[in-house]
């Protein structure tokens, strides 16, 4: 009986986070299948301190049918821009973006790594004129998506994905 | 003749033809180093040489081959005192120097300079190599010196002897080298090998690269031994250099068995890789390779130059 009850119970917990977590939002952008564990970065990457006065939700290590665990961020009255989202591809490439008007989805967007990366990451060589020179932006071709991988397009160096997070989070 | 880039940057920047474009101008470039009627190629035309790292081969052949075709040279006798030092950008460096050019060749510390350089410039850009980058006018004249003295680049078997992980000719001629053989053999000490991004990149292109330590067991089969040197301060202990430093000493015993048409290279300045009684054995191809190092930056200076004309 007890067993019966524990189940019973569970439904209703799960139903009421899931709940609360896809709770609408009127206007503003939902960045879905975020990789576990980097919701942070994210808002790093979109540069939300928390400090701006939008409504922020973040939701971490949530279950998810397509990921094991994903991360899913909720941001009120802002629609993140094409740069944006090709800065998020670097460290959370299988994110959607949903940009929402009016308490419904305007636009859906499966994230995908752009084929140039310019100007987001440093280049890994310390010894490339990207480096050393002022007036000038890193510019870097992908060579692998999953996980992301950088080859600059002036010392033709690679840069890994372990570099590029620890750049990204490495400003915490 | 024309080749499709405004600058020369990397020999990854140009197709197999255009290179064979410059190795034939370079072959007729010969005709007139051995004429007695100056050259008016050139005339009127003005080469800069920005070198912020001392040189002496590339410099002066680069001053060489423009003097041969009519043209003259300009340069910076020491960058260190001039605006460089006052911290000007390189970007604003060449935009000063492109008023007094009409082409600029460069040899810079930093890996990806030379491209930065060709970004700014409205003048064609030559890279005299970029830090541990490329130096593609080196590789072409390796190229060429190989041409000449075999008589093709197909189906040679090619070794590259020495530090082959920071020595930068290597790294540029290794690819060049394999757009016409399938082979290439890799001799180094322990922690001098051929960057493993390199080799990664020459088998995905389907090319077998034969790493070892044994020079002497692979030294029969070679058509070209490319040696470079050893830098002594790139070991932990001065120990351990001499213990690769016997190893790979080419000298007349070594070569006892070799193939009689073997070609010897090496991009210079050697420091004792290569024993003096081996220069005057006819594998020793390392002098005529800077002949050809004229030749070589004669037909590019046309090339790049001509093409902008038109």
């Amino acid at each position: 009986m007890t067993q019966t009850k524990k189940k019973s119970r569970q439904p209703k917990t799960e139903a009421k986070s899931k709940e609360l977590l896809v709770q609408k939002i009127q206007a503003g952008t939902v960045i879905d299948h975020i990789t576990a564990g980097y919701a942070l970065a994210v808002m790093q990457i979109l540069g939300i301190t928390g400090r701006e006065g939008d409504i922020i939700s973040i939701a971490m290590n949530v279950q998810s049918k397509r990921m094991e665990k994903k991360d899913i961020i909720k941001v009120e009255g802002r629609e993140i821009t094409t740069e944006e989202i090709n800065r998020i591809a670097l460290i959370a490439p299988n994110a959607t973006i949903n940009i929402i008007r009016d308490y419904k989805i305007h636009e859906k967007t499966r994230i995908s790594v752009p084929d140039k990366i310019i100007g987001i990451v440093r280049c890994q060589n310390p010894s490339c004129i990207t480096n050393n020179e002022r007036g000038i932006r890193s510019n870097f071709q992908v060579v692998d998506r999953t996980p992301v991988t950088l080859r600059c397009d002036y010392c033709k160096r690679i840069t890994g994905h372990d570099n590029i997070i620890e750049q990204l989070l490495g400003q915490y | 003749m024309s080749l499709s880039v405004k600058d020369l940057i990397s020999i990854a920047d140009l197709s197999t033809k255009e290179i064979m474009t410059i190795l034939d101008q370079a072959d007729e470039m010969e005709k007139i180093v051995r004429s007695e009627k100056p050259s008016k190629r050139l005339a009127g035309r003005i080469l800069a040489t920005l070198f912020y790292e001392p040189s002496t081969r590339t410099r002066l052949s680069f001053e060489s081959a423009m003097a041969r075709l009519g043209g003259s040279s300009i340069s910076v006798a020491d960058v260190g005192a001039s605006s460089v030092a006052k911290g000007e950008s390189l970007a604003d460096t060449i935009r000063t120097v492109e008023n007094y050019a009409d082409i600029i060749v460069i040899r810079h510390p930093q890996e990806g300079s030379a491209q930065w350089a060709s970004e700014v410039a409205n003048v064609p850009i030559i890279n005299a190599g970029d830090g541990a980058g490329r130096h593609p006018t080196q590789t072409l004249l390796d190229l060429s010196t190989i041409r000449r003295s075999q008589g093709r680049l197909d189906n040679l078997n090619i070794a590259m002897l020495g530090d082959l992980r920071f020595g930068r000719t290597v790294h540029s001629l290794s690819y060049a080298i394999t757009r016409f053989t399938d082979r290439l053999y890799c001799i180094a000490p322990n922690g001098l090998e051929l960057p493993a991004e390199i080799v990664g990149d020459l088998k995905e292109q389907g090319k077998e690269v034969i790493e070892t330590t044994d020079l002497q067991a692979i030294l029969p089969e070679l058509d070209v031994l490319y040696v470079t040197r050893i830098q002594k301060e790139r070991f932990p202990t001065p120990a351990d250099y001499e213990k690769v430093r016997g190893i790979y000493q080419i000298d007349k015993t070594s070569l006892q068995d070799v193939k009689p048409t073997l070609d010897i290279l090496h991009p210079l300045p050697r420091v004792d890789e290569i024993a003096p009684e081996v220069d005057a054995t006819p594998y020793a191809r390392y002098f005529t390779q800077m002949f050809h190092g004229v030749l070589i930056r004669m037909a590019i200076l046309t090339l790049l130059l001509e093409a902008k004309q038109t």
